[in-house]
């Protein structure tokens, strides 16, 4: 068995995606006020920071960009030991009233998404929760969807889909792996 | 982080039985449980429907309370049973108390026993897992394991850190913890006490030095653990006066100017003030006593998260 791999978005295709749904944060939103990004770790919270570069380059203002670890709030500990190493929740800012745009790299199941959104909600009373990922790739298992999508990927169970990230946490670019037999 | 942060471990009863990466490991979860702590709702859902009883045969305010306070943080159900109240004053063996217990279907135990090993014997016996809350003059791995966090906070490491424990180190079941555990985190140790309360052969453990007297051990120090005198133990019989006691083995201000300028003091509590500890360095800048007591629930909660859901059964 090995492993075959299609890039299915480039580098420059990733930039347009996030610029895109920069703006489309501002349009929702009518602009950055009251709006916080929250990233879903690890690749969540490097989108997170790539939107919140656009949004001051669009808008010159610094919207605050938070990091949300969702590893407490899994709801598949039972049955085996919870070996998943637990990350840092950082959100040095309070979410009360705030509109959160919540932000994924792969939007999958959506399980991870309710993890989150729980998560978010013990840390303040948000005005609403938005949700913004680079690649729906489909098979939700949750009445979960993303209001900003930079692309969708019909993908099948087999597959998965990786989004690669450099040194300095920016994104190089997506790819689709299937295991080849 | 990746694929070295496994931890195998049903149980952990003592420092001697887990890897500098299980260490490690458990220290990083830690960190990261603590922003928990800090929250208007201190609560996350992990352990739901997980029942922790915890059996305490020795009295023990600060751990106990600890241990309770981590698991409900972790939405676990906690259940207290102290000697006093429970079976064994009417005679109840130990493993008969476990195996009653145990048909109530506990998925951790958190323990203090004055034998040591007994929870070993538990482990043999039971299929829940046993989390060592102190036993005997043995092993205290959840104290050792605050103190490291506590210590890896202040200066980001543990490697090549000089720690002196100063005190009654045979009796003391924080020392051999912290021995344990420090010696595999690469830090050196000095030790100093009354030769009566110094075990034979401490040195075999690790990177372990034997001082003559205290400011030899002091002198440089990084950390300055003082340990308690186990007036209940047998602190007495060893012991001619604890007046004399304070004068050769107690930590005052002059004593530790020769230590680092940022030296940390530390106790694992409780304080006998003007015994072991002076009044005015329990009370010091330099005292990271109620460090050690915050990060305790930290450490104690990444312990019932890496325990707890079982996985593979280990000798340990």
């Amino acid at each position: 068995m090995g492993e075959s791999s299609t890039v299915i978005l480039d580098g420059m295709g990733v930039r347009r995606s996030l610029t895109r749904i920069a703006h489309e944060i501002l349009e929702r939103n009518k602009g950055v006020e009251k709006v916080v990004l929250v990233g879903i770790r690890t690749g969540g919270v490097h989108l997170a920071h790539e939107i919140a570069l656009r949004l001051e380059e669009i808008e010159g203002v610094k919207v605050p960009v938070g990091a949300v670890d969702i590893t407490m709030y899994r709801d598949d500990i039972k049955g085996h030991a919870p070996h998943h190493p637990v990350g840092k929740t950082e959100i040095p800012f309070s979410l009360e009233g705030k509109r959160v745009v919540l932000v994924d790299d792969v939007l999958f199941t959506g399980r991870t998404i309710r993890a989150a959104m729980d998560a978010l909600m013990d840390h303040g009373r948000p005005s609403c929760i938005q949700l913004g990922v680079l690649i729906d790739r489909g098979h939700r298992e949750l009445p979960i969807r993303a209001d900003f999508v930079g692309r969708n990927v019909p993908t099948s169970l087999k597959e998965s889909v990786v989004v690669l990230f450099d040194a300095d946490n920016a994104p190089v670019n997506v790819l689709l792996e299937k295991e080849v037999p | 982080m990746g694929d070295a942060a496994l931890f195998n471990h049903k149980h952990i009863i003592a420092l001697r039985d887990l890897s500098a990466d299980d260490i490690r490991l458990l220290l990083t979860t830690a960190e990261n449980l603590k922003e928990i702590n800090s929250r208007d709702i201190k609560k996350v859902p992990t352990l739901r429907g997980k029942t922790i009883i915890n059996l305490f045969y020795e009295a023990s305010t600060r751990t106990r309370t600890s241990f309770e306070i981590a698991a409900k943080r972790l939405s676990a159900d906690t259940v207290n049973i102290s000697p006093s109240t429970s079976s064994s004053t009417k005679g109840e063996t130990l493993s008969d108390t476990a195996l009653n217990l145990l048909a109530m279907k506990p998925d951790i135990i958190v323990m203090r026993h004055n034998i040591s090993g007994s929870h070993y014997f538990l482990a043999k016996r039971l299929s829940c897992s046993i989390i060592n809350a102190g036993d005997g003059a043995h092993e205290h791995p959840s104290q050792a394991l605050l103190d490291m966090l506590t210590m890896k906070e202040r200066f980001g490491r543990l490697d090549g850190l000089k720690v002196a424990i100063v005190g009654d180190v045979s009796h003391s079941r924080v020392a051999r913890s912290n021995i344990q555990g420090l010696t595999k985190m690469g830090s050196h140790l000095f030790l100093a006490g009354p030769p009566t309360m110094m075990p034979p052969g401490v040195e075999r453990l690790g990177n372990v030095t034997v001082c003559k007297d205290m400011r030899e051990a002091v002198d440089g120090a990084d950390v300055v653990m003082m340990l308690r005198i186990q007036l209940e133990r047998q602190g007495k019989s060893l012991l001619p006066t604890l007046k004399e006691y304070s004068r050769y083995f107690g930590l005052n201000r002059e004593i530790l100017k020769l230590a680092k300028p940022d030296a940390m003091v530390m106790h694992p509590g409780p304080i006998n003030r003007g015994v072991e500890l002076a009044s005015d360095v329990a009370d010091g800048d330099q005292s990271h006593i109620l460090n050690q007591v915050e990060n305790g629930v930290a450490v104690r909660m990444a312990m019932l998260y890496h325990v707890c859901g079982g996985g593979t059964v280990d000798a340990g």
